[in-house]
């Protein structure tokens, strides 16, 4: 069915609008409606009613529903989640409120750490111990599980979460506590050993709390929306995209709905990777900046990159350790909080900063003039000359010139003698310095060098900043695609059915036992596929991948392994893989350690069919304009004539000569002096460094 | 200055910024040691070809960042630029020109441009052992406590230093962990150089100094208006440590002047008998520490930062020179910035927090098998905290490391390295001291060896004699305490052993209170009880 040519409906549920993206035969219908926090499922039924009437279909007709939200991030980071009862090792009550014990800020004396997710007085210490091997060395306390089990039943509680020292190396002593709790309690229980299989307790606790504390609303918003789907006549399946970009069935959602916390982002990348695809692009940088946050990804070979783990609700300015850290595959990207609503300001040395803080929506930046009265960096935009004060949003919003002045001049010109140009110049230059930082950092974590790649940019804003960053990162073409406003939504459309599996398993590769190996690995097919299963009837393609490092060290690279049955001498081309590997990631390979494998993932999914592709057209026939305005360029530093197209005006194969700005309804795309831009086949505008 | 070049340079300073961020990450992810790759005990910076420090990763200690700012400067007075080449690395591990101790391996690495030295990447961290007597206060002079390597070469024109790796090797317990983060040191300066030369590629800049200049001419008049607005005076302040034998007493005087900071630690106990002296340029990082950390906590750190606190003593514990033993020369350490902070009080009242543990409770393990039994070798450190003091207005952070930058490692991690097992490490109920605002909880560890095996351990803990002081009429944090699960009372310093079928029992101190406990609100106090933070019945 996943794979079938039917009607297709992807739904993105956000914190502002929900989007909905009907796909009949590959012609899409897309429709934004306002998200309806205390019943999400109405602004998905208002959506479907509106997308289907627009395609001239019945409800009925729809083959599949793909599903992402952050429903499950915001009840994280607005604490709205169950009462969680937290059963863990004697001797460990503390693991998730002592973190790390460290201070992620180091000179702030009034430093205040998060909460953490569970009281401590609702964690509940059980005697029982499984060693560093996986061996037990002291026996689980059954009766004191019984009696705690009335305890819990007594308390109030909305979920249970198992989390028991070294369960990722042995998780008997978890799956026993599961069976004598859900002997005598109605509750859901979620064990680390399922949720996060992965070494370091803080992290593996977290993540375990974090999907028992979401487990109950999930899990009741998503019965509710499937029968009022089917209440609505839509009887089909509805599967979720997960924050690693695969689909998972949504009985799988309910029960790990921490899996769920990325998934708007995710289905941007993978809308990111698919563009990639249907241009024979090998190495893509995605660039999606909305009105709070921008999110950057690397996607090689279309395929966006996964990581192990990441952080949840930052408390402290987006600071790194300031949030949750959750243990669970995501597609790896850096999100910072750099938007359109982003606001500036200059701190004690007379540096102009910019963000986290957002005006939102409202009252939005000062330009709206709803009553902001502080400079955004949409503010800066418009001072710029990026953005037609008379022709924003389609006409919609009028935006006001002089509240932008005033708001830039008085935040920001004045405190640092600058004209309101400079200040304006110097607010888009920090905003747009900090993502290309963002996106050099992520780049260099990952082993790859970002000048050189192809950028995708998308979301409301990204358009305005692409040229820039562009030329920032040594960057020398960049697509902004059609439907970039439902990019994630869309996402989803295109997300394969899949699923990665992981569990740790330490192996020095001097003893590489190949039986061992095979069986584990065929486990972890067995479980991947199975999910995979669970939608699909087509072709499954799998990756096999280990994740390695010197004995000794403690953080590790991945490297990709044959997906075969492995024999006793494998063992050496692993390690000449992963020296390899590492001397890339890091200069040298070191002379002496053990190499060893300590985890292991299966990735699988269905295969889909290959999209049309289209080389990219960088020719094109130069267009004139027929308007023209002055804008800053920020390469140059001064204000250059600028050309002013309109971007349904523009056919395939025309070629805008920069500097020109491209209007389109919801945003506009700015072409820097050190730019020319081409239509492509499908509507797409490449930005294409000059020369 | 043009307004568009200034900012391009305000840019290029936070690129600058992300350039070393990404050195630190570097050595986090090729590190073997836990003590670098879980508890981040490292730090990473940039210099100008004077040897000044421009910026450093936010992720350092400041044991390491400040002293690792003066440490590159004696490199250049050991290595004259004109016999530096592309491709070298230098290292060393000299307390009195380094980090403070032998176990702190510092590599600095020249950055050239076009055929000039332009300026240089330095990193610092601490590895698993460097052989002599072990990570402990047991030795009689820094001859005992391990190899010296002076201010070298580690790499000569992109070549490492083959008889440096052997004769490492051949001097401690760990050759192939140490072995290893020297590697992993490089690593991390290797990337940094990377960068910055794509940095400069692309920005067109020829070198730093215009940068630098711009860097710390803005560092230094935000400091000097921040000190401006400081009352004049001068304040003093002692706290007792617990020694090795004997309580060691250390005292110092804050000055504010002109657009000075100065702190003299006159006053405070001769140089010990034992490994907890602290060279001198340790003693200053941890006091420009305190300092910043109440009148510039968001300045960045970097040598216009740390010029504007002037650090003083004759010799003593806290000014040792050399041969004295400085292995733990971090207990005494940690104590600078309460000394500190506790003399500017006197100058803020209402603005400083109450004492708290301070020094981490580190300990070095040593474990083997049970004679004539099978099993495994190992050397395992682990870093662990006690409470924060008070805030005015905030309860104190329990089991939270200040004044140093580091994190614990998780014990799933530590156990992975040695035949231990820690059956226990959570918070110590009841050990934060009373106040309108209480106290950071201590915590609990018990540690013991796995079956068939025993250990020794260099305890270096501190406040089990002197607890942390209340401030304001805030009552006194827990002390700390040391013994077996049998009862048996342990030393706070020196090399201990734990026999098979025993546990090491620790209990962190708590920090002080803050306010007289009668101000506490009746909510917070019922909160405290209802998570168990203090014992005691309802009222």
């Amino acid at each position: 069915m996943a794979n079938e040519q039917g009607i297709r409906v992807g739904v993105d549920i956000g914190g502002t609008f929900t989007d909905i993206v009907l796909d009949n035969g590959g012609r899409l219908h897309s429709a934004k409606v306002l998200t309806t926090p205390d019943a999400p499922e109405q602004a998905i039924l208002d959506g479907i009613a509106l997308v289907t009437a627009e395609a001239g279909v019945a409800p009925g007709e729809i083959g599949l529903v793909i599903h992402g939200t952050t429903l499950a991030t915001n009840a994280l980071i607005e604490r709205r989640g169950a009462r969680t009862a937290l059963v863990t090792t004697e001797g460990f009550r503390d693991v998730i409120e002592m973190r790390t014990e460290s201070r992620f800020e180091q000179y702030d004396l009034n430093l205040q750490l998060p909460t953490p997710l569970v009281p401590r007085e609702d964690r509940f210490p059980v005697a029982g111990r499984i060693g560093a091997e996986g061996q037990e060395l002291q026996p689980l306390d059954e009766a004191a599980l019984a009696a705690l089990a009335e305890r819990i039943a007594k308390g109030g509680f909305g979920a249970v979460a198992v989390g028991f020292i070294h369960s990722y190396a042995n998780p008997a002593h978890e799956e026993r506590a599961r069976e004598i709790l859900a002997a005598r309690l109605d509750l859901p229980i979620s064990i680390s050993s399922e949720v996060a299989p992965q070494m370091r307790e803080y992290e593996r606790f977290n993540t375990v709390c974090a999907n028992a504390y979401v487990r109950p609303l999930m899990e009741s918003y998503l019965s509710r929306l499937q029968a009022r789907l089917g209440a609505m006549g839509v009887g089909c399946p509805v599967v979720m995209i997960h924050s690693g970009g695969g689909l998972i069935p949504v009985e799988t959602a309910a029960a790990f709905p921490v899996r769920l916390v990325e998934s708007g982002p995710a289905g941007g990348a993978i809308f990111a990777a698919d563009i990639a695809r249907r241009f024979g692009l090998e190495r893509v940088v995605s660039y999606d900046m909305g009105g709070t946050t921008a999110k950057i990804c690397l996607i090689d070979a279309f395929q966006p990159r996964t990581a192990r783990s990441f952080e949840v609700a930052r408390t402290y300015r987006f600071r790194k350790g300031s949030g949750m850290p959750i243990s669970i595959p995501v597609i790896e990207m850096i999100e910072i909080g750099a938007g359109g609503g982003s606001l500036a300001w200059v701190d004690a040395m007379a540096r102009i900063q910019v963000g986290p803080e957002s005006a939102g929506s409202e009252p939005g930046p000062a330009c709206y003039g709803r009553g902001g009265a502080r400079p955004a960096i949409t503010d800066a935009d418009l001072l710029l000359g990026k953005l037609d004060p008379g022709n924003f949003a389609g006409g919609k919003i009028a935006l006001s010139v002089g509240r932008a002045e005033a708001a830039v001049a008085g935040e920001v010109g004045t405190a640092l003698g600058l004209d309101t140009r400079a200040a304006a110049f110097g607010i888009t230059e920090v905003v747009d310095e900090t993502m290309a930082n963002a996106a050099r950092v992520h780049a260099v974590e990952s082993g790859k060098d970002i000048a050189g790649q192809v950028m995708i940019a998308f979301g409301g804003a990204a358009p305005l900043h692409a040229a820039r960053m562009c030329e920032k990162l040594g960057i020398d073409r960049c697509l902004v695609p059609r439907g970039a406003g439902v990019g994630s939504a869309i996402g989803f459309l295109r997300a394969p059915f899949g699923y990665e599996a992981v569990a740790s398993q330490v192996m020095g590769l001097s003893g590489f036992d190949a039986d061992a190996v095979n069986a584990l690995l065929d486990g972890l097919k067995a479980q991947a596929e199975g999910f995979v299963r669970a939608g699909t009837e087509g072709a499954i393609t799998r990756e096999v991948t280990a994740f390695m490092r010197y004995a000794g060290q403690g953080w590790e690279i991945p490297v990709t392994l044959p997906d075969r049955a492995f024999a006793p001498a494998d063992g050496q081309e692993i390690a000449a893989a992963f020296r390899d590997r590492y001397a890339a990631f890091f200069g040298r390979a070191v002379d002496g350690p053990e190499i060893e494998i300590v985890s292991w993932s299966v990735r699988a999914q269905d295969i889909r069919p290959q999209p049309e592709t289209h080389p990219l057209d960088t020719g094109g026939t130069p267009v004139t304009a027929k308007a023209s305005r002055a804008v800053f360029d920020p390469g140059r530093g001064a204000n250059l004539p600028t050309a002013i197209h309109d971007r349904d005006a523009l056919p395939p194969g025309t070629r805008v000569i920069g500097p020109a700005i491209i209007v389109e309804t919801e945003t506009s795309t700015v072409v820097s002096s050190a730019f020319d831009a081409v239509i492509q086949a499908d509507g797409a505008i490449l930005l294409l460094r000059k020369g | 200055m043009d307004q568009i070049d200034e900012i391009r340079l305000q840019v290029m300073w936070n690129r600058l910024i992300s350039v070393v961020e990404e050195q630190a990450t570097t050595l986090v992810r090729t590190a073997f040691s836990t003590s670098v790759r879980e508890a981040g005990d490292l730090s990473a910076g940039v210099y100008d070809a004077e040897g000044r420090m421009l910026a450093q990763a936010v992720t350092g200690t400041p044991g390491h960042v400040n002293t690792m700012a003066e440490a590159v400067g004696n490199f250049l007075d050991a290595i004259p630029p004109g016999d530096m080449a592309e491709g070298d690395t230098y290292v060393t591990n000299d307390p009195w020109l380094g980090t403070g101790h032998l176990h702190d391996i510092t590599m600095v690495t020249p950055v050239f441009r076009a055929g000039a030295l332009i300026g240089f990447f330095a990193c610092t961290a601490h590895i698993v052992d460097i052989g002599g007597r072990g990570f402990g206060a047991d030795g009689k002079s820094v001859y005992e406590e391990g190899l010296q390597i002076p201010i070298m070469r580690f790499a000569m024109r992109g070549q490492v230093n083959a008889d440096l790796i052997r004769l490492l090797r051949a001097n401690v317990r760990e050759p192939n962990q140490v072995v290893g983060d020297f590697y992993s040191l490089a690593a991390c300066n290797e990337v940094g150089l990377r960068r910055l030369g794509g940095m400069l590629d692309e920005t067109g800049l020829p070198d730093l100094g215009a940068l630098g200049d711009f860097i710390l001419s803005r560092t230094g008049r935000a400091m000097r208006e921040r000190i401006a607005a400081l009352p004049r005076g001068s304040w003093t302040n002692a706290v007792t440590s617990d020694g090795y034998d004997d309580p060691i007493r250390l005292a110092a005087k804050v000055t504010v002047e002109g657009e000075r900071v100065l702190v003299d630690f006159d006053g405070s106990s001769p140089v010990s008998r034992w490994g907890i002296n602290s060279p001198m340029i340790y003693t200053k990082a941890y006091a420009a520490y305190a300092v910043k950390c109440v009148v510039a906590p968001d300045i960045p750190n970097n040598a216009a930062s740390l010029a504007a606190v002037e650090v003083t003593s004759p010799p003593n514990v806290v000014n040792a020179p050399r041969p004295a033993p400085v292995s733990l020369r971090h207990v005494i350490g940690h104590l600078v910035p309460d000394l500190v902070l506790g003399a500017l009080a006197g100058a803020l009242p209402g603005r400083i927090p109450a004492e708290g543990a301070g020094a981490l409770w580190n300990i070095h393990i040593s474990a083997r098998p049970v004679a004539g039994q099978d099993g495994r070798r190992a050397e395992v450190l682990m870093f662990n905290s006690g409470g924060m003091g008070a805030r005015p207005g905030l309860d104190g952070l329990s089991a939270t490391a200040f004044p140093s930058g580091v994190m614990t490692m998780p014990i799933e991690a530590t156990e992975q390295t040695g035949p231990i097992v820690v059956w226990r490490k959570e918070l110590r109920e009841g050990s934060g001291g009373d106040g309108e605002f209480r106290g950071g909880l201590g915590q609990v560890i018990e540690i013991a060896p796995l079956d068939g095996h025993e250990f020794e351990f260099s305890a270096m803990f501190d406040r089990v004699g002197s607890p942390p002081r209340g401030r304001a009429g805030g009552a006194a944090g827990a002390a700390g305490r040391v013994a077996l699960d049998d009862g048996t009372a342990l030393r706070p310093k020196g090399w201990q052993f734990v026999p098979a079928g025993r546990r090491l029992v620790l209990e962190l101190p708590g920090g002080g209170g803050y306010g007289p406990p009668e101000r506490r609100a009746p909510e917070a106090r019922a909160e405290d009880r209802r998570k168990g933070y203090v014992s005691g019945e309802e009222p």
